[in-house]
């Protein structure tokens, strides 16, 4: 993040990271970079433990409406979904390694394919949150679906829709990180000195991975 | 000769005398302009914009206070309705808590000594550092924007379902606190990474000043307690605003779930408000009485463990919200661990002053305050864990009186401590000594005037949050309010002679307290990049006041 | 000696079997401190004057303390502490758990006043009549928001929760009136929401039953009533019977001990049942009114999941009085002495 240089170097000509002016060197500000990532990621964890304990109190509370109701989401949209964030986990990790050997056309593409997989995440939540309107399965008093009408069926759908809806935020944050990089790896910016950018970019977007690997059980599974 | 050359030769000495360096201004003559201020990236300066903004809030919160206090002077209605009264208190709490006790000493005097007491040139982040006092103020605009379109009366507890139905401007404030989260995560984010990679060569984690871990484990619990607040806080809004049902009992939900989630937060945020203040007075304790810290590591320990047993302690909140019997004694004997750790620090700094050499001072004066207002704050707060006791005291005055102890008590001696102490490195001008000496025995006599009655308040069982009272609490009441006052003018007397002392005051030395701390390892007032030349060698640990033995340049005094 | 310290730590006096144990240890705590802090501030005014600076520039000795005094420092106020935590947890213990042969009082908070049902007797608002000597078990709720029931002569607090019961219990020791307190900010008025609780002699205890029977309330509680609540009858199972008929309770639940579609309700409280889950549990307050909050929540083993919530479909007086109807419905066999709490289990 510190690590963004004001100027580019141009094509061709090997990009020479700057030290910032208060760090003793560049492996020093590289670990303060890597190590405000994953204390940011930390409380990106702790956001969504808030969501978990809400979920498992509900959960308690009306162990059978949330049995019935996780039932009338969308396993196979869910499923889909789950695969295409993980395949984009896998691309992102590889867009680090090619960074590392200053492979700038790689990672662009690497990145490009994660942000596609991203976008597809997106328009399949979004024909899933259509499906729960149209069914008037949603949040608390705006409940009114009629398959399903034990108390806690509007809690689970409330829970269902800050959940999601605050990890497609988190995606479509990723997204906007993600392309920024890609931006500078197209100025071919990325060489062994400097992949700081793209590996906490590509950490942002496991996190992102990983709060939706809990999210899909919980939510579409059990 | 630069100062840093000179302490080369004699480690742990008092740096070189106050030379004017025409190629190394201070910060604060460093660029004149409004936007070199206000777009600085220097650590700071931005300090010092948290010092201005925080005090305008305490100011703020002050006034509430005492609006507070006058209506509380006669049973019945005194000065104000109700719904007003209800307001004001719910404001105090806000803006005190979340506008000025969290950043206050983590705001201003952290992001000022951090970096100069682990020998850096900036934090890890300027940026992000910068970022964090306009995520405060863009907070603090919004929150304030609520304020006067109508205020909030929940309390600043926010209990559900109250907060979800009442009518007032509940979303503003609250999404306001969200934005101030933010804020509390970047500054503690920036602290962890500063302390972990900015330390200058030479300066060990067990030969950092006291301060330094204390602000670590502050930082600490800022990371990890705040993002739950903030999704406690954007649920309540939305609660408001949509009626989702989380935490409303008409539509299935749990009020007693908020109240977990919002202690998860909010009692580790006593120990954001409470570990800096002992950071501070570990530096003050040791620099005053001329002595290295007496039991160093079990200070800093102790820090580190109130950080992490204050993450499971929150449940003491709810000894009588309905919680099983076997959860409020986990969370009473866990709460203890905490006083344990508290009266570690406590025989420590007692300990210091042992065979020291006490320079009485105003901030030493504070710290006698502190002292005094910690032992028995946090003695009254062990009293609470036993259970039994918090069952006719909770949400009493007792609670109020508790609680202000604590986080006025301590809190404030120690930011009262930390301006008096770091005045003359941050501004380079000298403050009157006996006015200091004056204001602090009129705000240490204030405090205890206020609070002392409120305990006793408690105790007669009047419940806090009332806007008239039976009458048998009068006495007391006015009591309190008379001791609010004799408060109010001894921050005002601060307030005066510390302005004069900003414009007039005479220059003071780079050392004026021969402290041998590592923030005055420098120039006072600083120059734009800490210090100039080569690092500085460091003492055996900081304030090592010891005769040194082999020094090869003889002892000046 | 105790009057002595009650009248400098502005105790109000102690009219509950538990007020004088907490005052104990209320005591011994105040001391404790005063006596520590005593201690830690001599020494540290000791060492201001002792060790004061002497010249400018002053050097001083390295001290650092021994292994010793670290121990010291940490097992001196860990056996304090984990002292008051035995004795304080004890007094818990004590006021968490409502004797057996208890009376029981439903409370209900709403904003701003308490109301007050008898099981087998008359209803009160913001008066709370008591016999002296006889323990009193409260089934606290609320009808809107969080609210606070405290009675400082007895020392003792209860949040009241809507949705759920909370429970606490008293035995007071003397005959008097003594003040009800809100403790819990409750809106605009939350400082007016006070009460009485009226001890009364066993004598005037039984005359004031005899006359809340006979309906004749001529007593202040008339005058305090507020008009905007339904009407009670004087007898709580009784409005429960009719509560029950006209929701249509009885289209599932017998009351002669066949099963229909729902388990019956006789002899229902105190027994012990199978749920679908496997567990045994004994059914109680907490159980009848969960399940007809939340049906689904704890189902009976062998009876379909169909029941309808009454969450919003009953007030908390309604839902009291039901749980009251279904309690009177026990078969003299399988009556095991009183009410169970129906909250939470003593720890002993």
């Amino acid at each position: 993040m510190q690590s963004s240089p004001a100027t580019a170097g141009a094509a061709g000509v090997p990009y020479r990271p700057q030290v910032a002016a208060h760090f003793a060197s560049l492996e020093v500000q590289n670990h303060a970079a890597r190590l405000g990532m994953w204390l940011f990621l930390a409380t990106e964890i702790l956001l969504f433990a808030g969501l978990f304990v809400i979920y498992a109190n509900y959960r308690f509370l009306f162990p059978e409406a949330f049995a019935l109701a996780s039932r009338e989401l969308n396993l196979n949209f869910g499923t889909f979904n789950t695969l295409l964030l993980i395949t984009s986990s896998f691309t992102a990790a590889m867009a680090v390694h090619y960074a590392k050997e200053a492979q700038n056309k790689k990672v662009v593409g690497m990145f490009v394919l994660t942000i596609l997989m991203a976008l597809g995440f997106l328009v399949v939540k979004y024909f899933e949150y259509e499906h729960k309107f149209h069914e008037h399965q949603l949040p608390g008093p705006y409940y009114a679906f009629p398959g399903l009408t034990l108390p806690g069926a509007s809690a689970y759908f409330t829970i269902y829709f800050l959940s999601t809806g605050l990890h497609a935020f988190h995606v479509i944050i990723g997204m906007i990180v993600l392309g920024w990089v890609t931006l500078k790896a197209m100025r071919n910016e990325f060489s062994h000195h400097n992949y700081t950018a793209v590996e906490l970019g590509s950490m942002y977007w496991h996190l992102v991975d990983l709060v939706w690997i809990f999210l899909f059980p919980m939510l579409y599974l059990i | 000769m630069s100062p840093s050359s000179s302490i080369a030769a004699e480690p742990g000495a008092v740096p070189a005398p106050d030379e004017h360096h025409e190629h190394h201004p201070s910060y604060l003559v460093d660029g004149t302009t409004v936007k070199s201020w206000l777009l600085t990236l220097d650590h700071k300066r931005i300090g010092v914009m948290y010092l201005i903004w925080v005090l305008l809030f305490f100011l703020i919160g002050g006034i509430y206070a005492l609006v507070v206090r006058l209506e509380l002077l006669t049973p019945g209605p005194t000065l104000i309705d109700a719904m007003t009264y209800n307001r004001a208190f719910t404001m105090h709490g806000v803006v005190m808590i979340f506008l000025f006790m969290i950043p206050a000493i983590p705001g201003a005097f952290g992001n000022f000594m951090l970096p100069l007491m682990l020998g850096a040139k900036d934090v890890a982040f300027p940026r992000l550092n910068l970022l964090s006092l306009y995520l405060l103020l863009t907070g603090a605009v919004i929150a304030i924007w609520g304020m006067i379109n109508g205020g909030m009366d929940t309390g600043w507890t926010f209990y559900t379902p109250y907060s979800t139905h009442t009518t007032t401007t509940v979303a503003p404030i609250l999404f306001g606190a969200f934005i101030i989260g933010f804020s509390s995560i970047a500054t503690g984010l920036n602290f962890i990474v500063t302390t972990h990679t900015m330390r200058a060569p030479g300066i060990t984690w067990w030969k950092m000043p006291l301060f330094v871990w204390a602000m670590y484990a502050t930082a600490c619990i800022q990371v990890l307690a705040t993002p739950v607040l903030g999704l406690v806080l954007l649920l309540v809004v939305g609660e408001h605003i949509f009626h989702f049902g989380i935490f409303d009992p008409a539509q299935g939900g749990d009020p007693v779930l908020f109240q977990h989630l919002f202690w998860f937060y909010s009692h580790p945020a006593v120990y954001i408000m409470v570990l800096p203040a002992f950071g501070v007075m570990s530096e003050v304790v040791a620099a005053f009485s001329r002595k290295n810290i007496f039991g160093y590591r079990a200070v800093a320990f102790s820090s580190l463990g109130i950080a992490f047993v204050g993450f499971f302690a929150w449940g003491h909140h709810m000894f009588v919200s309905g919680q099983s019997t076997f959860n409020a004694g986990v969370f009473a004997v866990l709460t203890m661990l905490v006083g344990v750790f508290t009266a570690i620090k406590v025989f420590n700094w007692v300990g210091t002053v042992y065979k020291g050499a006490v320079d009485f001072k105003t901030p030493f004066a504070y710290f006698c305050g502190f002292l005094y207002f910690t032992v028995f704050g946090g003695m009254t707060g062990v009293a609470f864990a036993t259970a039994s006791l918090d069952v006719p005291w909770h949400d009493t005055y007792f609670v109020v009186a508790h609680f202000h102890f604590i986080m006025v008590g301590a809190t404030i001696m120690a930011f009262m401590a930390a301006i008096h102490y770091w005045f003359p490195k941050m501004f380079g001008k000298m403050y009157h000594e006996g006015w200091g000496l004056v204001s602090a025995a009129l705000i240490i006599l204030g405090f205890n005037a206020t609070f002392i009655p409120q305990f006793l308040l408690g105790n007669a069982g009047m419940p806090r949050r009332y806007y008239e009272y039976p009458e048998r609490f009068e006495t007391l009441n006015v009591a309190s309010t008379a001791g609010a006052s004799l408060l109010a003018f001894g921050f005002l007397i601060s307030a005066i002679y510390l302005t004069y002392a900003l414009v007039y005051g005479r220059r003071a030395a780079s050392n004026p307290w021969r402290s041998r701390g590592y923030e005055w390892m420098t120039e006072s007032p600083p120059p734009t990049h800490n210090f100039v030349g080569p690092q500085p060698t460091y003492s055996e640990e900081p304030h090592f006041y010891v005769e040194p033995k082999k020094a090869e340049v003889p002892d000046a005094v | 000696m105790n009057e002595l310290l009650n009248n400098i730590l502005f105790l109000p006096e102690q009219a509950s079997t538990f007020a004088e144990r907490v005052d104990n240890l209320h005591y011994f705590v105040v001391s404790v401190t005063m006596l520590s802090s005593l201690a830690v501030g001599t020494a540290a005014v000791f060492f201001f004057f002792r060790y004061r600076k002497r010249k400018p520039n002053q050097t001083t000795e390295y001290v650092v303390p021994s292994v010793k005094t670290e121990f010291l420092f940490v097992s001196l106020p860990l056996f304090f502490f984990l002292t008051w935590f035995v004795i304080g947890f004890r007094d818990f213990v004590f006021v968490s758990t409502p004797p057996k042969d208890a009376m029981d009082v439903y409370v209900m908070g709403k904003q701003w006043m308490w109301k007050f049902s008898y099981p087998e007797g008359p209803n009160g608002v913001n008066v709370l009549h008591v016999p002296a000597n006889r323990p009193v078990r409260l089934l606290i709720t609320s009808r809107d928001v969080l609210h606070s029931f405290f009675v400082p002569a007895f020392r003792i607090k209860m949040d009241a929760v809507p949705g759920r019961y909370t429970q606490t219990w008293f035995e007071a020791t003397k005959p008097g009136t003594y003040q009800i307190l809100c403790t819990e900010y409750c809106g605009l008025s939350h400082s007016k929401m006070l009460g009485e609780v009226v001890v009364l002699s066993p004598e005037e205890w039984d005359a004031w039953v005899k006359e809340q029977r006979k309906g004749a309330l001529q007593n202040r509680q008339d005058a305090l009533a507020d008009l905007s609540l339904e009407p009670h009858p004087a007898r709580m199972a009784e409005q429960g019977q009719k509560v029950a008929a006209e929701v249509g309770c009885f289209k599932c639940h017998t009351v002669n001990g066949e099963p229909h579609i729902g388990p019956t309700f006789l002899g229902m409280y105190g027994r012990t049942e199978t749920l679908d889950t496997g567990r045994d549990i004994r059914v109680d307050e907490a159980w009848i009114t969960q399940s007809m909050m939340d049906p689904g929540a704890h189902l009976v083993a062998g009876y379909p999941n169909v029941m309808p919530t009454f969450q919003g479909k009953l007030t908390g007086p309604q839902t009291a009085a039901i749980v009251e109807y279904i309690k009177t419905l026990r078969t003299p066999d399988i009556r095991t002495g009183a009410s169970q709490g129906p909250t939470y289990e003593p720890i002993q």
